[in-house]
């Protein structure tokens, strides 16, 4: 295995979505490639660091706003009945 | 140069758990038919559990505060108002955040008065994601950052990828929807969000490196 073929991997390795074959030789070829094992590991942080960090979190004030505005605009809708369907004659 | 003398095990970024305690699909199932009679109050339960991700993927997408509040109000609104063309074939989410992309692009075409922004332009080519900087980074970087300094840095970062990088991977590895997911909602195709995945993943990579690598010189003797 190259290091681009260990690159196109990557993202399915990751996500733990290989089969167990592929799985066992990306990993034969981190154990002696030092700069995939590093991609491998700092990709992996950059998920990790994205999904703990929150930059754009929704203030509870502002939170609260856009819920009632949203809630005020829906009540004014009329939305139409749902179909129903049609009970069949017994025959 | 030697190889590493250890592999961390890798594992898995799915984001199953974290869906699975975010919702019990019997139960949203019920909100959003309950919601489609009119129920008011079962609508706002959707409102309350979703608001939050939708103003992040808003945000995400527009990279503008105002417009995201916006998109929150028009998303929620469009899909109170449409709800009854909600088939159930998929969930309710991946439904609301394809309203939710729909409605951020419009406000991009707006603001930039485009009418052809699209999640597709400044895709760069496989080139551009290749790994050009291989560092080790410090032990628990983000922890050398304040966390206003940190969501700076993070909300930075990702403000830089194309847009079509950006949503995919704010879709599949912020949001947690699974790469068939993050595939109908975008209407792409599944090898198509795994590429934009794997190029916004090493682009975000080499992007953070030089806030997280190591000095020079301090890197752990084998």
């Amino acid at each position: 295995m190259t290091c681009k073929d260990f690159l196109k991997e990557l993202t399915d390795y990751l996500d733990g979505a290989i089969d167990t074959r592929t799985r066992a030789e990306l990993e034969e070829h981190l154990l002696w490639c030092h700069n995939c094992h590093v991609i491998c590991d700092t990709t992996q942080q950059t998920i990790q660091i994205y999904r703990n960090a929150q930059p754009y979190e929704l203030p509870e004030s502002l939170r609260t706003r856009l819920q009632k505005a949203i809630l005020s605009k829906c009540k004014c809708v009329k939305l139409p009945k749902p179909k129903r369907k049609r009970a069949r004659a017994k025959s | 140069m030697s190889g590493p003398s250890t592999i961390k095990s890798v594992n898995p970024v799915t984001m199953e758990a974290i869906q699975s305690s975010r919702v019990e699909p019997g139960d949203e199932l019920a909100l959003v038919r309950a919601a489609k009679s009119g129920d008011i109050s079962a609508f706002e339960q959707l409102v309350k559990r979703y608001d939050r991700n939708i103003f992040r993927l808003a945000q995400h997408i527009t990279q503008n505060r105002e417009d995201a509040e916006d998109v929150v109000q028009e998303a929620f609104l469009k899909a109170y108002t449409h709800l009854n063309g909600f088939q159930e074939q998929s969930k309710f989410y991946t439904w609301l955040v394809r309203i939710a992309v729909n409605e951020s692009l419009m406000k991009l075409r707006r603001r930039r008065a485009d009418k052809t922004v699209s999640l597709d332009q400044e895709i760069e080519t496989e080139e551009n994601s290749m790994p050009r900087e291989v560092t080790d980074w410090r032990p628990n970087p983000e922890q050398e950052y304040k966390q206003a300094e940190m969501n700076q840095i993070l909300a930075k970062t990702i403000g830089g990828l194309p847009g079509g990088f950006r949503t995919v991977f704010v879709l599949r590895d912020v949001e947690g929807l699974s790469t068939e997911e993050t595939a109908e909602a975008l209407q792409l195709s599944v090898p198509a969000v795994k590429s934009r995945l794997l190029r916004a993943r090493l682009q975000l990579r080499e992007r953070l490196n030089k806030y997280f690598k190591q000095p020079r010189g301090s890197e752990a003797k084998a």
